[in-house]
């Protein structure tokens, strides 16, 4: 008997695949694209960094940085609409299926969606010559990490919203200033003094801090297990927060 | 099937279900009647085992929801008020998706899917998606999915709200075809023919209490008289002619359009009313019915 938590995986693959080929070119071609462009042409003019040509330097930012991106746009409108337009998680809840199921089925999905995302970059970016270390292999499960790190508590934060105008602000005053302060296009000393501990708050950090100490071989700026560390607490406080925000959604 | 005794949902300071008293039997089916807010929803989220109940004591399939409701849910269909199907599964795949839910093996899965798609008359839609259906099509697909795990107790709130006549039709037939097979059906419906048609006992609430219970016929012989008369006086103010009426049959009731005449016989009602020398514009002489119940028992109509 598969347990209800495959169930709810089931379901988000069934409806993957009907809709896969709209999201491959925003979660896959698209940072590729960016690569080229940033990695390649702006390269050029930068010369090295940290001793590695800086196609090499960013391919771990952007690595991170689009699996943050999935993840963090996969738990936005899907999971409002879920509750408002399509309430299948109504649905769910009416049968044996419990919320801690429903929420788990979905850290899976996005922990695979994730997971595969970053090993078909992986694949490619080898081709560019910009991996120098064996461990590269270890990237995509930073990314994984990072993807349950930043998907568990937007979908709570979908689930407590009433409006979803605050997706609005969550991408223009979160995500963006994490994506673009996080070293990922540029080290994290390069910031003033001040916003340094603003962006190691950001969950992206130190995805792309252990992404860089896999693709390059080189040294993580805290042990590797501390930042490890930070990335699942993220995950399990987003996770009891998304529990919460779900129980009182679905069971009042 | 379900026992409840003092049941009462509150939301904050709000009570929606103020204490109320139920049990239902196997085989039975069994409907809620009452107006938007009555808190039929809100009785039948908890006797769904999705939200707990405030007070009183419920017992599902002799469970108590608190502390058995996964295994509960393993045995209950449910249809919802709002269709939670999934838009862009096609009509199959929401039905098989959801088996596995109740831990259905994929195979089952299919099995079940053709066999539900054949009694909800949705077999040749079965590879369409969702959103071109039409309404009455959606809500057959809803009762199809409830029925998947072949639950001992169907629930269905407000099965055929807003569907055209043609299609509550084909839904009340299908419902009946359950009947008969001995599903135990609770349903919440603000239709009365839909009560007379599908219930054997119903409750009547109001305000979150059950004001009434009985057979569809028992309500109306102790509510009603057998025939009711209906008059009409064009746009005049009609509280001048209940004087007039005063006596005739068994009750009077005055409402904003018409007069209504409760009498065991509705056509000597009808000329007692022409001999007082009283003519309005129009008589109608009918059967009682369930919205007459409701009416005496609230003071209103059902449906405005
Ligand atoms: N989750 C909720 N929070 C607050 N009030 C609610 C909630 N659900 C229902 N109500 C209120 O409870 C009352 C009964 O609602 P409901 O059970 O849906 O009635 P019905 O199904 O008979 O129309 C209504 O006044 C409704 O506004
Ligand atoms: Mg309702």
């Amino acid at each position: 008997m598969a347990h209800p938590t495959v169930a709810v995986l089931e379901r988000h693959l069934t409806l993957y695949r009907r809709l896969w080929r709209a999201s491959v070119f925003g979660s896959f071609v698209l940072p590729v694209l960016f690569l080229l462009s940033i990695g390649v042409g702006v390269g050029g003019y930068v010369g090295d960094v940290g001793g590695v040509s800086y196609l090499a330097w960013i391919v771990p930012g952007v690595m991170a940085s689009s699996a943050f991106q999935m993840a963090a746009g996969e738990s936005t409108y899907p999971v409002f609409g879920d509750f408002r337009w399509t309430r299948a998680y109504h649905a769910a809840r009416a049968t044996p299926v419990g919320v801690p199921d429903i929420l788990r089925g979905w850290m899976l999905y996005i922990l695979i969606r994730v997971l595969v995302n970053a090993l078909v970059f992986l694949g490619v970016t080898a081709l560019f010559g910009a991996l120098h270390s064996p461990l590269a292999v270890l990237a995509p499960l930073a990314c994984g990490l990072l993807g349950v790190a930043v998907s568990a508590p937007i979908t709570a934060f979908a689930a407590t919203i009433g409006h979803d105008s605050y997706f609005a602000l969550l991408f223009r005053f979160v995500m963006m200033p994490s994506t673009l302060f996080a070293g990922v296009f540029f080290p994290l000393e390069q910031l003033p003094d001040w916003l340094e501990p603003v962006a190691m708050a950001s969950p992206l950090w130190h995805a792309v801090e252990l992404c860089r100490a896999a693709t390059l071989g080189a040294a993580t700026a805290w042990p590797a297990w501390l930042h490890a560390a930070y990335l699942l607490a993220w995950a399990a406080g987003g996770f009891a927060w998304a529990v919460r925000a779900f129980r009182k959604r679905l069971e009042d | 099937m379900i026992y409840a005794r003092g049941l009462v949902k509150r939301f904050g300071d709000f009570t929606a279900v103020d204490g109320i008293d139920l049990e239902v039997a196997p085989g039975e089916a069994f409907g809620f009647l009452g107006p938007n807010g009555a808190g039929k929803s809100s009785t039948m989220r908890m006797i769904s085992c999705v939200s707990l109940p405030t007070a009183g004591e419920l017992r599902i399939l002799g469970m108590d929801p608190a502390r058995d409701g996964t295994r509960i849910r393993g045995r209950l269909g449910v249809c919802p008020q709002l269709d939670t199907l999934d838009p862009d599964l096609n009509v199959r795949e929401n039905l098989t998706t959801y088996a596995r839910y109740f831990g259905i093996s994929r195979a089952e899965a299919r099995r079940r899917a053709d066999e539900l798609l054949e009694f909800a008359r949705l077999t040749e839609k079965a590879a369409s998606p969702v959103e071109p259906l039409s309404g009455g099509m959606k809500r057959r697909l809803t009762i199809a999915r409830a029925l998947v795990n072949e639950p001992d107790l169907v629930l269905l709130d407000e099965p055929t709200t807003g569907l055209d006549p043609q299609a509550r039709h084909l839904l009340w037939e299908r419902l009946f075809r359950l009947k008969q097979r001995g599903t135990t059906l609770v349903l919440t419906t603000h239709y009365m023919d839909e009560a007379e048609q599908l219930c054997d006992r119903l409750v009547v609430m109001d305000g979150g209490r059950i004001v009434a219970e009985g057979s569809p016929r028992s309500l109306i012989e102790t509510y009603s008289t057998p025939e009711v008369v209906e008059l009409r006086f064009g746009l005049e103010e009609l509280d001048g002619y209940a004087g007039k009426l005063e006596g005739i049959g068994e009750r009077l009731d005055v409402l904003p359009d018409r007069i209504l005449l409760y009498a065991p016989d509705g056509d000597g009602a009808a000329a007692e009313v022409h001999r007082r020398g009283v003519n309005p514009s129009s008589v109608l002489v009918r059967r009682s019915s369930l919205e007459d119940v409701f009416l005496h028992l609230t003071g209103r109509t059902l449906v405005d």
